[in-house]
């Protein structure tokens, strides 16, 4: 499955059509590649949860959190965690004929591209959004109780994003030379591409035992530590590309970017810490 | 450390802010911060009006004193930063003062101080960046001209500087003459035949910087600054500037910015998260180390005459730390509005990502400390 979707991605968003969906975003004709939702909907990506006699794949959590962690990797773009959550709810979300977004606390993306939105979006108002490859509106609301499941997808799709900046630090530090050796010979580039692997392994298993107890505190524990670890790592791997992590063309500040939009999304840090501490 | 000012020094803060107090409001609107054009122009009308008062040669001509107070005050009065003319001012500026013939200083420092000519820095190479000295862009001398050819990367402001201060190879790398030797300084007219500037699109998405491909630039010799193959040296001076003074002005900003922060979040209601407010204080109080930290280097440097020393490493590595912190403390006073785009915070924190690669990154930075301050053993 995981592989299955790996391909599907490498094949239909790889960094060409990345790239290529920034350049349009750019262009301000912000739109969905609605073809690219059909045949993630037909592999599968929302319906996986379903049972089979509803017309699902039938898998559960820890199946799921394998794609979205792939589809974190390869940056998809799109409200893909609540349009999964709605499958089964909303008619055509299972199949990816339709979109849906959900308002969350005080942040609602992809709002004009949604063919539904859950929540209360009235008065909402759009922002110029950091992430070239998530519009996003703010409201005015409260928090709105946003479930287990939907931080956990999200944490692995974080978690897809920092296994990425680590193996694209990794990569870089192998092939950049000053000083005529390669920059990762130095202990200084070693030890930051090291310690972003380390932040990726501890995120990754906090997100699949949390996605096997189906608890929520573990959801929200992954949450914070795969937020921490696609955050820093993203910062890190700008580092390990020097002048050229601050450029538009590289990837990096893409995976920064998102990894920004997803650490907003769900409770706070200081809420899960708080909720950890209360449970000392 | 001397914290006290002499009488003249006084008269001179208390003659500047009021000054100040008086231009400031008089000031066109700032330009769109992606307009390159509309931000020289800008930046070299403020340049002009301090010359006009007096003020045109702060940045090389007065005390490192004088030099500080105007920065500090400068900046407290919320006075338009250098911009366009970092290089000219505090980069290449300094550097002709301090190293320039007579002939050098004249033709180049009173255009920059009268708000007339914008520098740039070309330095980095594609395959020179940490590893400066190996730099290959080559000159080969034609009777009274260097012929340039060879590309750089990342200059910024290229694309409205009048100037470049290029760094060149007089003299091929060979066992005879190691990378360090060999480089010659050169001020090259952006005007020139040859030169191409392609724009490099930032993480912002501006265009602040380029790449800059020179096929065959003649350039004259009478336009080097130091020897012939002595410009590893002058380079030195030039980026012991960069990481002495240069920053001076933005700690000030970073202080204030710090009490806007805690005014937005006592009104949000932030404040009241203790995490937050402890980091805030912290944060104040590295400032105000870092502010005297710089006193410190300025009035060491006046004492032993001219150059700031090593310690502007010591400034840099924890300064371009402090301030990307300080921009992450902004992202949580802002909460969900840290993802708009229009709020100058946001904008302030992309920026604040280069300051741990430019002007050297934090790892050599550290390098620095450890072997040229400690002397520890020099690792490959
Ligand atoms: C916003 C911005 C503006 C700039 N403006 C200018 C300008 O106007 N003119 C100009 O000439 N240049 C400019 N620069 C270039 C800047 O000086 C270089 O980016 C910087 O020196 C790093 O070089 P590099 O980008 O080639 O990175 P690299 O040298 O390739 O470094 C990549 C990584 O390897 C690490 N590394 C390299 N060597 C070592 C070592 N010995 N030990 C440990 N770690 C090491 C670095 O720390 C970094 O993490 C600018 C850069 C930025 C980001």
């Amino acid at each position: 499955m995981k592989d299955g979707f790996r391909a599907l991605l490498a094949g239909r968003f790889g960094r060409e059509a990345l790239r290529a969906a920034v350049g349009s975003a750019e262009e301000k004709e912000r739109s969905l590649d609605r073809r690219l939702w059909r045949e993630l909907g037909d592999a599968g990506f929302f319906a996986l949860r379903l049972p089979e006699a509803d017309g699902g794949v039938g898998l559960g959590l820890p199946e799921a959190v394998l794609v979205f962690e792939e589809a974190g990797s390869a940056l998809l773009p799109g409200p893909l965690v609540a349009t999964h959550l709605a499958a089964g709810e909303v008619k055509g979300a299972a199949t990816g004929e339709t979109v849906v977004t959900d308002v969350d606390g005080q942040l609602v993306e992809w709002l004009a591209e949604a063919d539904h939105v859950r929540g209360d979006a009235s008065g909402a108002r759009a922002i110029r959004s950091v992430d070239p490859l998530t519009p996003l509106h703010r409201v005015g609301s409260a928090q709105t109780g946003i479930s287990d499941a939907a931080v956990l997808l999200t944490a692995a799709l974080q978690l897809g994003s920092a296994g990425r900046t680590t193996a694209m630090a990794v990569k870089y530090a192998g092939e950049r030379e000053q000083f005529g050796q390669p920059i990762g010979a130095f202990q200084a580039v070693k030890h930051l591409c090291a310690q972003m692997l380390v932040r990726t392994e501890l995120a990754r298993a906090a997100v699949y035992a949390a996605s096997v107890t189906g608890e929520g505190l573990d959801a929200a524990g992954a949450k914070l530590l795969a937020d921490d670890a696609a955050v820093r790592n993203a910062r890190d791997c700008l580092q390990v590309y020097g002048g050229m992590g601050f450029t538009w063309e590289a990837d990096v500040h893409l995976h920064l970017k998102r990894a920004w939009v997803r650490s907003a999304q769900g409770p706070t840090a200081a809420q899960v810490e708080e909720r950890y501490a209360a449970a000392l | 450390m001397d914290l006290t000012y002499t009488e003249e020094e006084e008269a001179f803060r208390i003659g500047l802010r009021e000054w100040l107090a008086r231009t400031l409001p008089m000031l066109p609107p700032k330009p769109d911060p992606l307009d390159w054009p509309a931000r020289r122009t800008y930046d070299l009308g403020w340049q002009r009006r301090l010359y006009d008062a007096g003020y045109g040669e702060v940045h090389w001509g007065a005390t490192p004193t004088q030099h500080l107070i105007f920065l500090e005050e400068t900046e407290e009065a919320g006075a338009p930063y250098v911009g366009a003319n970092f290089v000219g001012l505090l980069h290449a500026g300094p550097t002709i003062a301090a190293e320039g013939t007579d002939e050098q200083r004249a033709r180049w420092l009173e255009p920059v101080v009268r708000g007339e000519e914008a520098w740039c820095q070309g330095f980095s190479e594609p395959d020179a960046g940490s590893d400066l000295a190996s730099l290959r862009t080559k000159a080969v001398r034609d009777g009274d001209h260097y012929v340039v050819t060879g590309s750089k990367i990342w200059t910024s402001h290229a694309e409205v500087a009048d100037w470049c201060e290029l760094l060149v190879r007089t003299e091929p790398i060979s066992p005879a003459a190691p990378k360090h030797r060999g480089i010659s300084w050169l001020a090259m007219p952006m005007d020139a035949p040859g030169i191409t500037v392609r724009p490099l699109r930032t993480l912002a998405g501006s265009a602040e910087f380029a790449e800059m491909f020179l096929d065959e630039v003649r350039i004259p010799v009478a336009n080097r600054v130091g020897e012939e193959n002595d410009g590893w040296r002058v380079t030195m001076v030039t980026l012991s500037y960069e990481r002495g003074t240069a920053f001076v002005g933005e700690v000030v900003a970073c202080r204030r910015t710090l009490g806007l922060l805690a005014a937005a979040a006592r009104e949000n209601g932030r404040w009241d998260d203790p995490v937050l407010r402890r980091t805030l204080g912290r944060l104040s109080a590295e400032f105000g180390a870092l502010w005297r930290l710089t006193q410190w280097n300025v009035s060491e440097a006046q004492r032993t005459g001219g150059v700031p020393g090593t310690g502007g490493s010591v400034f840099k590595l924890r300064y371009s730390h402090a301030r990307q912190e300080l921009y992450e403390a902004a992202a949580e006073v802002l909460g969900p509005d840290s993802l708009d785009l229009a709020q100058e915070w946001t904008a302030d924190r992309l920026s604040s990502l280069s300051y741990t690669i430019a002007a050297g990154t934090s790892q050599i930075q550290q390098n620095i400390v450890a072997e040229r301050i400690l002397g520890l053993p020099k690792g490959r």
